[in-house]
């Protein structure tokens, strides 16, 4: 148990966590920013939106991750655009993410009663205006436990970042293993690490949900 | 429509209608809910629609703001023809009042900013502005007290009361109601029902679906008696009422007023 405390290893460790913190948080964030707009395209009038949504989503949705991982960080470059490894994850795991918030949002949706937006637009409101004004306020609540379990994967998904050279937690249990610290000393500090910040999403989510409750 | 009766001939091409439809026709896959269309709404006219259900009557309500598109015809407001989707339609809509059978309040936002929000959205009014124009109209259909209520707490005749002032706070020139009394338990439909006397009296051009005969009577001038997605009848209330001349306006009537 005392790998962390030989050598450089709890500075090793804990700079890799706070790189899965940031590339959780980072991802997780355009996931959401994406998630919402894509959402938005599937349910918007023009079809040529909805057509981009419904691709991105059947397309990422249905795609292993690591393909994905592959295509970025080998496709982009060969194409004129290299963001660097740690940008790269970002928009892999946002973009994949992304679309699994889209799908969520957009059941969400689906629940609040179709007379809300059809008395908003009898108003004079704009789709986006009815959307976010009236749609996207009353699908808050049905959205957010399912948003927190996007992100708990999310933050389980980021080890793939590891392998594409970013030194995160994933990428300190290679460094370890390849020192030849024992597998099950490796296993509990990673472990631990990802848990804590499972455990805060959840938290976190969970706070939420119960803040959206009281109110009204 | 030639057998209609009370079409006095061309007044100045319309000058005075305000809604306009000429030959609108629209179907739900191979249904035809709406046939040849013709109607023209005058300024401060009360126009009552009945029919029997599936007629077509909240299909013709929802197209005069476009909530339904139509396949062919042409429907103006106060002269200018329906925009497509935008930000046009949009305003359109803001000048076209609606109101549904369920309400359909915000659930997530009191009473008041029910009524605030299109001022602010869509007008553009100054906060304070709309809201005491809120209050103002919330007092003047009774539910000045609830201001601060959600929706959810407020029983249906209140809810469909407010949904009128939030109508009637964007200063619509047509109001459309579909069946709003219909989800109403019966102490509640003649509050509302008043409200809408009080606005027709105040010369508010009114397109209604209602089987309320007793409102037909008092406010409305005319009534347009639809069957199978067509305008078979029109006339003035009494006359409708007292001497139906088709035989589909017959049979109904003998089926709505005695049970
Ligand atoms: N969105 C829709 N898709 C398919 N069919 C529809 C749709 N809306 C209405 N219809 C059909 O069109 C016909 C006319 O409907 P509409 O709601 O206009 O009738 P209505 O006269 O208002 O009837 P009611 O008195 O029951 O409200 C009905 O047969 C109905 O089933
Ligand atoms: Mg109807």
């Amino acid at each position: 148990m005392n790998v962390l405390f030989t050598d450089d290893n709890f500075t090793l460790f804990r700079d890799g966590f706070l790189r899965t913190v940031e590339l959780t948080a980072l991802s997780g964030l355009l996931a959401l920013v994406l998630g919402v707009l894509l959402a938005a395209f599937r349910v918007s009038p023009v079809p040529p939106l909805r057509i981009f949504g419904t691709v991105w989503v059947n397309v990422l949705r249905n795609t292993p991750l690591v393909l994905l991982f592959f295509a970025v960080v080998f496709g982009l470059p060969k194409i004129g655009v290299d963001l660097g490894y740690f940008t790269f994850a970002v928009l892999a795991l946002g973009c994949y993410t992304a679309s699994f918030v889209c799908e969520t949002v957009r059941s969400g949706i689906n629940t609040v009663p179709l007379g809300q937006a059809e008395a908003a637009r009898s108003l004079g409101m704009t789709f986006a205006q009815t959307l976010r004004l009236v749609v996207l306020p009353q699908a808050t609540r049905t959205v957010v436990s399912p948003t927190g379990s996007i992100l708990i994967a999310l933050t389980k998904n980021s080890a793939i970042a590891g392998a594409f050279n970013n030194a995160e937690l994933y990428g300190v249990m290679k460094t370890w293993n390849e020192l030849g610290y024992k597998i099950f000393a490796i296993f509990f500090w990673i472990a631990l690490g990802y848990l804590v910040i499972t455990f805060a999403i959840s938290a976190l989510f969970r706070f939420l949900e119960n803040r959206l409750a009281v109110a009204r | 429509m030639a057998d209609v009766a009370t079409t006095d001939t061309t007044t100045t091409a319309g000058t005075d209608d305000l809604v306009v439809l000429t030959g609108v026709n629209k179907h739900f896959g191979a249904l035809h809910v709406l046939q040849d269309i013709d109607l023209e709404i005058a300024r401060g006219e009360v126009v009552v629609v009945i029919g029997p259900s599936g007629s077509g009557k909240s299909t013709l309500c929802r197209t005069i703001n476009r909530l339904e598109t139509i396949d062919s015809g042409s429907i103006t407001v106060d002269g200018r023809p329906l925009p497509a989707e935008g930000k046009e339609l949009a305003r359109l809509r803001a000048e076209v009042g609606m109101v549904f059978q369920s309400f359909n309040l915000f659930a997530h936002k009191t009473v008041l900013e029910n009524v605030v929000m299109g001022q602010v959205k869509v007008r553009r009014t100054a906060r304070a502005q709309a809201e005491a124009k809120a209050r103002t109209l919330l007092d003047r259909v009774g539910v000045g007290a609830q201001a601060d209520k959600y929706p959810a707490q407020l029983s249906g005749g209140q809810q469909q009361r407010v949904a009128i002032a939030r109508a009637l706070a964007m200063d619509p020139k047509v109001m459309l109601f579909d069946e709003p009394t219909s989800a109403l338990d019966p102490e509640m439909i003649n509050e509302v029902l008043e409200v809408m006397r009080q606005l027709a009296a105040d010369g508010m051009t009114m397109v209604v679906v209602t089987h309320e005969m007793g409102f037909a009577r008092s406010a409305a001038n005319r009534v347009i008696f639809m069957a199978d997605g067509r305008i078979v009848e029109q006339n003035t209330p009494d006359a409708f009422f007292t001497a139906p001349r088709s035989d589909r306006a017959k049979d109904f009537l003998s089926k709505i007023l005695h049970h």
